[in-house]
């Protein structure tokens, strides 16, 4: 074959390739879903994360509106640090309510925010002050359990 | 005595083997020494680069689409017990970036392309061509050797990237066009699951690794046949046998390094 049209496939062969992989990336992976790089930081103290993980999203109103950054123990209080990076087009009141929350029965943790009604907004570095810890499934059941087995029997 | 002469045989054996490894170890170094001059010719890379990657083409995109494909209809048939239809996409995607896009398209190109590499090699040392070349000063490693290599290289995370987007739409097809799992659920839980960096990142690193170990093993096996008929055609089947352990064993290497322990 001649070179021209040797180098026309090897460039149309590079191009899929190429092509192949931005569209993993966008269409497939999350890059194109949610951008971390303009964010502010905020962080919260919870009794109990369950099985938030860091990357976990965070939604209000079931939008998406940013990631999980760190996960930590505080040793000063013995509670979970959850950091979260919230994308700059939101901005939420300072008295907001952040819950841990499952999608589904069974399904994936994330962090709900309630948004209050104070004037202030959250600035970078700020804490939310009010939280709700996850719902461990088993605490559940054995809160039903003593229930149960309190009640006078008939 | 029969005992010594067993064990004169093992020992046989393994020094042949190392010496092997030891060869093709520096044989890798000494394509990575020559390879400055065939980046000055990069017309020879691209002259290996159709002949490696765009005949593979074909090969690649049928067996990625029925590798998608399956794995939609299989999946379906698991997730449908939990009731959780929604989450094949997640499913075909991870299944595909992380693991069969890479080893599958590595195996197909070792045997697709490292085969052809191996013979064409072997062929051109039994017809004496590469004593030719050292004849006239151009040495064979850099005129013959590193295109070859660097046009596995450069095709191989391509190849892998195809092979993973279009097994994605063959799920997406038997899935939500033949099956009805809801189109947005698809989509969403996949990019929601999918991580550029953890999953997408770590499956191109993959078929780079892969794409080195075909090209050095078939090359190797090439320059180093007996010059015969038979010898060539021994040091082509070598490279497949070979090369597709050495993709298998890297990959439970690579994986358990990438997804072990989180």
């Amino acid at each position: 074959m001649e070179r021209t049209g040797i180098d026309l496939w090897v460039g149309m062969f590079v191009v899929a390739g190429v092509a192949a992989l931005v569209m993993l990336a966008m269409k497939v992976g999350n890059l194109g879903t949610y951008n971390v790089s303009d964010a502010y930081k905020i962080h919260a103290y919870f009794t109990n994360v369950g099985g938030l993980k860091a990357t976990a999203s965070i939604k209000s109103a079931g939008v998406l509106v940013g990631r999980v950054e760190s996960i930590t123990l505080d040793t000063q209080r013995y509670e979970a640090k959850v950091v979260m990076s919230i994308d700059k087009r939101y901005q939420f009141s300072r008295d907001t309510i952040s819950k841990i929350q499952t999608s589904g029965l069974l399904g994936e943790q994330y962090v709900g925010l309630d948004a209050g009604g104070d004037a202030e907004m959250l600035k970078d570095g700020d804490q939310l002050k009010k939280t709700q810890s996850a719902m461990v499934l088993e605490d559940l059941i054995g809160k039903f359990l003593y229930s149960k087995a309190e009640e006078p029997a008939k | 005595m029969p005992a010594a002469k067993a064990i004169r045989g093992i020992g046989h054996r393994t020094i042949n083997a190392v010496w092997r490894i030891g060869m093709a170890t520096r044989f890798f170094f000494l394509i990575l020494a020559y390879s400055g001059s065939s980046f000055r010719r990069f017309h020879l890379i691209i002259k290996e680069l159709f002949s490696t990657g765009v005949m593979s083409l074909i090969i690649i995109v049928v067996a990625g689409l029925f590798v998608g494909m399956v794995l939609g209809l299989q999946g379906y048939e698991t997730l449908k017990r939990y009731g959780s239809e929604s989450a094949l996409g997640v499913m075909v995607a991870l299944g595909l970036v992380r693991e069969l896009g890479p080893v599958v398209a590595a195996l197909l190109f070792a045997s697709r392309a490292g085969s052809a590499m191996t013979a064409e090699i072997g062929l051109m040392k039994a017809t004496e061509q590469l004593s030719a070349m050292e004849m006239m000063a151009v040495h064979p490693i850099a005129r013959i050797v590193a295109p070859r290599f660097w046009a596995g290289i450069i095709s191989m995370p391509l190849l892998a990237a195809l092979f993973s987007a279009v097994g994605v739409f063959g799920g997406y097809f038997v899935g939500v066009v033949q099956i009805g799992v809801d189109e947005g659920s698809f989509w969403a839980q996949m990019q929601a699951a999918v991580d550029f960096e953890h999953d997408i990142l770590n499956g191109v690193i993959k078929s780079f690794v892969f794409g080195t170990a075909v090209t050095v093993i078939a090359l190797f096996e090439g320059y180093d046949a007996p010059p015969t008929a038979e010898g060539v055609s021994g040091a082509t089947t070598r490279t497949v046998v070979t090369s597709s352990l050495a993709i298998l064993m890297l990959d439970f290497i690579l994986t358990a390094m990438m997804f072990g322990g989180s």
